[in-house]
């Protein structure tokens, strides 16, 4: 090899410039510094271009854009909004609407995916079959594809809200409601709405104190357990976690259900509140979609733990529900959770295909509507980033603190 | 010992009791279906919803795919020979065949290039994916980007042969230059291939009707063919900055690891779709002024950049799966970097990371249908543009989508069970 030093092995020999590619205590700073230039001399060359391009086109960098007034309008928004708010409160609304649907569809796609995760390793040939299908239609088949496609189902499905007043008759109006308080008409899934009367703080309170009260008589149970050998039952939590928030609420009601009414309007449904149709064609169609790769993950996880495992609590002694508790879960979760939290920044990142069913979510009205609108595609776009951005590195951040907590403590 | 016993005990069988037959349900396909299907009452009560699922799902997709209308004119057409009855209308997909497989502006006389060039890339990926063909068909795999840029894209054959002209010219370079070190080795290749390409494009200017193919503009580039050209362009060129940017992250060198980590996590941080809407309306306020690139260019490179992101994750795990030890040889052998990497680390590497890397191609693969949401007619786009738009078709939405989404099926399992055999070819460990 020519990068042999000849004569510096020992160090003490003087420097020469050759020395700067062929040794290696060199080579890595001239490496370096290489990378450095180019990058910069990149940078700055797509810099120019940016500048000389505005500069053509009379445009400059700026956020003001964002204090004029959006002049259009968004059918879900869960804070005040309307098109004469700003096009940042547009963005703001994007924004609650991205975080609703992720939240929503995290929820959902975990239900799912465990259940079928769980009956594809099933025993019951017929249904682990069922679940096989279901992964692998979903899994191969692109996710715009479904969101279009449950899109469609939602769109077509549902009735005029006057149906409902004409099958339930004049006696009954709201006996075609869903348990009396679900309705799916055309214009989207009508569900009671929580109404917050004075006092609701009241109720909140207890609740928390419910929680941590049910946290300390669990840690009393332990240390029972351990301290004196008995057995304290576990249900008390239960009812420290519900008594108090129900009995203030029983005392107060300063929480109500505003139920969705057929009756007082002949054409629409009063009260309640409405989901619209293209926010349950998203939530569905990310729910199930990434529900199937979760299944995957959950399937995984559980035949990660090996046999003698299960075999070897059972050899202790341990109950059936024990050795699931104790042995089993801990060390499936341990492989479940990583890929499962990637799958909920995956499915995060996934909403953003909102604009195809036409749900208002950030990329919809910042990256979409205001993006033409203004012309202000430099900004929009980076803002839009940046809120990803931020997002997908605060869920990294929490996979990570998680990884090292269940990390094996190896030696 | 029978004997004794003959004398002790009042009777002892010395014959066997002939062999009988099993109960019946513990034989056969009821002893199948008692343990697979009845084991227990919650199984038989899931067994029975499971059936009841198949039955509903069965009941409306049979009819539907069987008694479906293929030859109509217009969505009106199929109601009329359908007549009330149940049945898909897949006329749209006889009528609209080529729409949704080339796009509507690729000359029709022409749909033989684009056939054969994915006819020869089955030929050319052959080899790469079943180690048992011949090595010689490599040749082919080697020559399949620019046969399949001539015969999609046309024009004179001067272009392609040039820029493959260089590739073998940088090729030479490198295997002379190498000598003297892998970095010279490889500025020497870039500088030769450089050269070879300047004055071949001057070549190429003087030349433009050698062997043409009528050109085709890339903006007429669409339906599946569009999907399938992201999908295989953008894999095979993310494989190679995928791994550099993996042994850039791995590297002990602070600024070129600073500068590989902050490009992963950011594109890795953002959906594709901002990505794309970079590429539609930002990227060309970075190029130089009067520079036009077209549209599915800059859809390449950005996708590009997001999946060789994705690869440099995976085949990270595949560098911190190897061993140490596997490191200390190569350093114990008196390799260099380059020579460490090439002949030891990355070989197995790349081995392990196989089945990453198939999910991420297939991912990759699937996401390409994004492009249709910046206005670019990929299958989906076309389904959702010109075909559900137009008068005759407003309204047959299943047919539609449910092609689109078998074509998608039919790759993306094809490539999933592909992966799975070559990971049971390569399995070394002898568990």
């Amino acid at each position: 090899m020519t990068s042999v030093p000849d004569s510096q092995s020992d160090g003490s020999g003087g420097f020469r410039p050759s020395m700067l590619l062929n040794d290696t205590r060199y080579r890595g700073l001239t490496f370096q510094f290489v990378a450095l230039v180019l990058i910069i001399f990149l940078v700055g060359w797509l810099g120019m271009n940016l500048v000389s391009n505005l500069a053509a086109a009379g445009l400059n960098i700026s956020y003001d854009f964002l204090d004029e007034p959006a002049g259009y309008d968004i059918n879900q928004a869960l804070i005040d909004y309307s098109s004469r708010s700003t096009h940042l409160r547009a963005a703001l609304v994007g924004v609650i609407n991205t975080l609703l649907v992720a939240v929503l569809g995290c929820i959902t796609a975990t239900i799912i995916g465990v259940t079928a995760g769980v009956l594809r390793l099933s025993k019951n040939w017929l249904v682990a079959r069922l679940m096989s299908v279901y992964v692998e239609a979903f899994r191969n088949v692109p996710v715009l594809i479904w969101i279009l496609a449950i899109g469609t189902v939602v769109t077509v499905s549902g009735a005029n809200p006057r149906e409902f007043l004409t099958r339930g008759g004049a006696v009954e109006p709201n006996s075609e409601l869903i348990l009396g308080a679900f309705a799916l008409t055309n214009r989207g899934f009508y569900a009671p709405s929580v109404l917050l009367g004075p006092g609701w703080i009241a109720v909140l309170a207890a609740l928390v104190g419910g929680i941590v009260g049910a946290l300390l008589w669990r840690r009393h149970v332990r240390q029972t357990l351990f301290k004196h050998g008995k057995l304290l039952p576990g249900w008390p939590a239960w009812a420290i976690l519900v008594l108090p928030a129900l009995v203030v609420q029983l005392v107060l009601t300063p929480v109500s259900l505003s139920m969705p009414d057929v009756a007082s309007n002949n054409f629409n449904i009063q009260g309640g509140t409405l989901i619209g149709k293209p926010l349950i064609a998203l939530w569905l169609a990310l729910s199930v979609y990434t529900g199937a790769f979760i299944a995957e993950n959950v399937r995984a996880g559980i035949l990660s733990v090996s046999r003698g495992q299960t075999e070897a609590a059972a050899a202790l002694g341990l109950r059936p529900r024990r050795i699931m508790n104790l042995v089993v879960l801990p060390q499936a979760l341990r492989v479940i959770i990583p890929p499962l939290i990637s799958q909920y920044l995956n499915l995060t990142k996934n909403s953003s295909l909102a604009i195809a069913v036409g749900y208002a979510d950030i990329t919809a009205t910042l990256g979409g509507i205001t993006l033409n609108q203004t012309g202000r595609a430099i900004e929009s776009v980076l803002l839009l980033m940046l809120f990803y951005l931020v997002i997908s590195l605060s869920i990294s951040a929490v996979m990570n603190v998680y990884n090292a907590s269940v990390a094996l403590k190896e030696r | 010992m029978s004997d004794t016993h003959a004398q002790s005990v009042a009777y002892v069988r010395d014959t066997f009791i002939a062999e009988q037959a099993p109960p019946t349900r513990e034989a056969g396909a009821v002893k199948w279906l008692r343990e697979n299907l009845f084991s227990s009452i919650p199984y038989t009560i899931l067994t029975l919803l499971a059936l009841f699922v198949i039955w509903q799902l069965l009941s409306g997709f049979l009819p539907w795919l069987f008694g479906g209308v293929w030859t109509a004119d217009s969505i009106r057409g199929c109601r009329e020979v359908l007549d009330g009855a149940r049945g898909g209308c897949f006329a749209v997909l006889t009528e609209r065949w080529n729409q949704l497989l080339f796009g509507f502006s690729y000359p029709s006389s022409q749909y033989w290039r684009p056939t054969l060039a994915l006819v020869l890339l089955f030929v050319a990926v052959a080899p790469v994916l079943f180690p048992d063909l011949p090595r010689k068909l490599l040749i082919v795999t080697l020559l399949y980007p620019f046969t399949a840029y001539w015969l999609i894209w046309g024009g004179t054959i001067l272009v392609p042969l040039v820029a493959l002209l260089g590739v073998v010219v940088g090729y030479v370079a490198f295997t002379y230059a190498e000598r003297r070190g892998f970095a010279i080795g490889l500025l020497a290749a870039v500088a030769a291939a450089a050269v070879v390409w300047w004055m071949g494009g001057l070549a190429a200017e003087n030349g433009q009707f050698l062997l043409r193919l009528t050109p085709v503009q890339s903006r007429d580039m669409g339906g599946f063919m569009l999907n399938m050209i992201l999908g295989t362009v953008c894999v095979s060129l993310s494989l190679p900055f995928g791994i550099l940017l993996a042994l850039g992250r791995q590297s002990k060198l602070p600024i070129i690891k600073i500068l590989c980590v902050a490009f992963i996590e950011f594109v890795r941080g953002v959906p594709l779709i901002t990505l794309l809407f970079v590429a539609n309306v930002v990227l060309a306020y970075f190029l130089p002024p009067g520079t036009n690139f077209d549209l599915i260019l800059r859809v390449i490179i950005m996708i590009t950049m997001f999946a060789s992101a994705y690869i440099a994750e995976v085949i990270r795990g595949g560098l911190a799966a190897l061993p140490r030890g596997q490191y200390e040889a190569a350093d114990s052998l008196g390799l260099d970097y380059a020579q460490a990497m090439r002949l030891i680390i990355l070989p197995q590497a790349l081995k392990i990371s196989i089945p990453g890397i198939v999910n991420v191609a297939v991912g990759l693969f699937k996401d390409t249908t994004l492009v249709s949401i910046i206005s670019m007619f990929d299958v989906v786009g076309m389904i959702r543009g010109p075909i559900l738009a137009s008068t005759d078709w407003n309204g047959v939405y299943w047919e539609l989508y449910g092609f689109a989404a078998l074509l998608f099926f039919v790759t993306c399992y094809g490539i999933s069970q592909y992966s799975q055999w070559l990971e049971r070819k390569l399995a070394t460990d002898n568990r």
